[in-house]
């Protein structure tokens, strides 16, 4: 993962959760990969085929609600979505998102002041830059930048016991 | 600044002070696996490359949901946790001791201060003797066995005040419930509950155990309660002045606060089938019932076999409805035999089954079927999970519980 990076914006709502993120009844498709062409279906079904590698979401509050799906995280990741910037995040869909090496950012600014398509710069662990102006982010420990950069958490896990 | 207890708790693990959104590392004191889960734990553990568990003193494998097997596949949970037990070197195993939730803090693995994950969502519970612990994945409880560290975000706190006498026909049960129902499903995610207040501190640990076992189902990710006397008795420690110290600060800073007066609570029933539906027990009075459960994690201890006999001292459950009592543990279950609590409840017509999560997980010991009702002790009460998809679950206290028992009919108690 890099430090800084820059991104264009796509803006969602309040409480996406992961049956829009990816419906149940593309649970059962083999692979990720598969599921792609799905993702955020029932909400905006144009989205996933807009979505180019390196974009950022920027959503409201309790992204990520409802069931504990990993492949939920899974899919956002597998879009090239860089990152996801929201006001707030269901516990267990954060959990899932950093353990499968998806970065999410918390802020509560953010979304009131970005307009879809808006390029936005970040700096993990430190701030976000919009139109000029800067919003704080928490930081992120070490460790955790370790997971998310080696992919995710059973890859982090090889990675540390010198498996890969 | 002052502190929640939960901003203490992580504080005095890492060793700094914390802030609500503070992304920190943890140490941690003591995880639980329990039977339904411990095929995938070892396949993510393997998968991981970990060749030991960090200290395999600190993880406890308890096999509750399955026990004893209704459906013959589920004897390959009790093979594969079997191997994993004798592979890594673990000593804490529980076969048919009890729910997980109930063996964790009454077997003395859990104590104030500590903190502890388990793959069950209402690892909630231990808040109850002022533990940080909550539910987790079992791809991340795989990497807690092999590191001892996790990652935890600090949570915010709602500080929830009761204060005063709770009428004799309103228990614990129907305080959380209430809050549930005020909150919303989703009103406290992320967040802690810390209780406090002249009705929690009469309260028994038992009673707090109740509420803290709750508090997931309004997304909370843990419910904290103050060591005091009584919990250092039941855990079996001393109540340092540390252990008093967690406590929320005066000017500690809390992200909402609740107050109720206990005198104006009602007995309440959780309506199917959401556990925020919330409702008093008066406006659904007369509903006729088919069945009635009481125990499980959260209402499966003594005092609430102790309560529901207390009712059913000298009376019969109404025809037709079947009582199914189940206490939480062996322990409770050889105390509720001393004192004469089961025989109580037998002789007025319960059905005692053995210690397990029984009926609450829908897999055996009562199973509903379309259009049946059912007034039970547990903790959820969402579609199918006691039976088909069509079977009406209320949630209630043991009190309500008994007392519809006798009547056949939702009462009050």
């Amino acid at each position: 993962m890099n430090e800084k990076f820059s991104g264009k914006v796509w803006v969602l709502g309040d409480d996406i959760d992961t049956d829009i993120i990816i419906p149940t009844e593309y649970l059962a498709l083999k692979t990720v990969e598969d599921m792609k062409p799905y993702a955020f279906s029932p909400l905006r079904p144009e989205l996933a085929g807009q979505i180019k590698p390196g974009d950022i979401i920027v959503a409201g509050k309790n992204f990520g609600c409802g069931s504990s799906r990993e492949q939920a995280p899974e899919v956002i990741k597998a879009l090239g979505i860089k990152c996801v910037i929201a006001k707030s995040y269901a516990r267990i869909f954060f959990r899932n998102s950093i353990n499968n090496g998806l970065l999410l950012i918390e802020n509560a600014d953010l979304h009131d002041a970005v307009k879809e398509g808006d390029t936005i710069d970040v700096e993990v662990n430190a701030q976000i830059t919009h139109n000029g102006k800067a919003y704080p982010i928490a930081s992120l420990p070490e460790n955790l930048v370790d997971i998310l950069n080696a992919g995710g958490l059973v890859k982090a896990m090889r990675k540390l016991n010198g498996l890969d | 600044m002052g502190h929640t207890i939960i901003e203490k708790i992580i504080g005095k693990n890492i060793g700094r002070e914390v802030k609500p959104g503070d992304i920190v590392t943890v140490n941690v004191d003591r995880v639980m696996i329990h039977d339904i889960f411990i095929p995938f734990v070892k396949e993510k553990f393997e998968e991981m490359g970990f060749t030991k568990i960090w200290d395999p003193d600190k993880a406890v494998l308890i096999y509750d949901h399955l026990v004893p097997a209704s459906q013959v596949d589920d004897t390959r949970h009790f093979r594969i946790g079997n191997e994993f037990v004798e592979k890594y070197g673990m000593k804490n195993i529980h076969r048919s001791d009890g729910i997980c939730h109930q063996l964790m803090t009454e077997a003395g693995y859990v104590k104030p201060g500590d903190i502890a994950f388990g793959t069950d969502s209402h690892t909630t519970t231990y808040g109850c003797v002022g533990a940080f612990s909550s539910g987790i994945g079992y791809t991340e409880m795989a990497s807690v066995l092999g590191t001892g560290k996790m990652w935890v975000k600090v949570p915010q706190t709602i500080k929830v005040t009761v204060n005063g006498k709770l009428p004799a026909n309103v228990r614990s049960k129907d305080i959380i419930l209430r809050l549930i129902g005020d909150l919303g499903a989703d009103g406290a995610t992320y967040q802690a509950l810390e209780f406090t207040g002249s009705t929690i501190d009469e309260m028994s640990v038992a009673s707090r155990m109740t509420m803290s076992n709750m508090a997931i189902e309004a997304g909370a990710k843990c419910a904290l309660f103050t060591p005091d006397e009584k919990t250092a008795e039941y855990c079996n420690v001393e109540l340092t002045d540390e252990l008093k110290d967690l406590k929320g600060d005066a000017d500690a800073v809390y992200v909402r606060e609740i107050t109720y007066n206990a005198e104006d609570l009602v007995p309440v029933l959780a309506c199917p089938s959401q556990v925020d539906n919330i409702k008093p027990v008066t406006e659904l009075a007369g509903t006729a019932v088919d069945q009635v459960f009481i125990g499980s994690c959260t209402n499966g201890r003594l005092e609430d076999l102790q309560c529901a006999a207390a009712i059913l001292k000298g009376k019969k459950v109404a025809p037709f409805v079947k009582l199914i009592v189940t206490p939480a543990s062996r322990k409770i279950y050889k105390e509720a035999l001393a004192d004469g609590t089961l025989e109580t409840l037998v002789e007025a017509g319960a059905i005692v089954t053995h210690p397990g999560c029984g009926l609450c997980c829908g897999r055996t010991g009562g199973i509903l079927t379309d259009g049946e009702v059912v007034v039970a002790t547990n903790n959820r009460n969402f579609l199918g999970r006691m039976g088909t998809s069509k079977v009406k679950i209320f949630l209630a206290s043991p009190a309500t519980a008994a007392a519809s028992a006798i009547a056949g009919k939702i009462v009050e108690a």
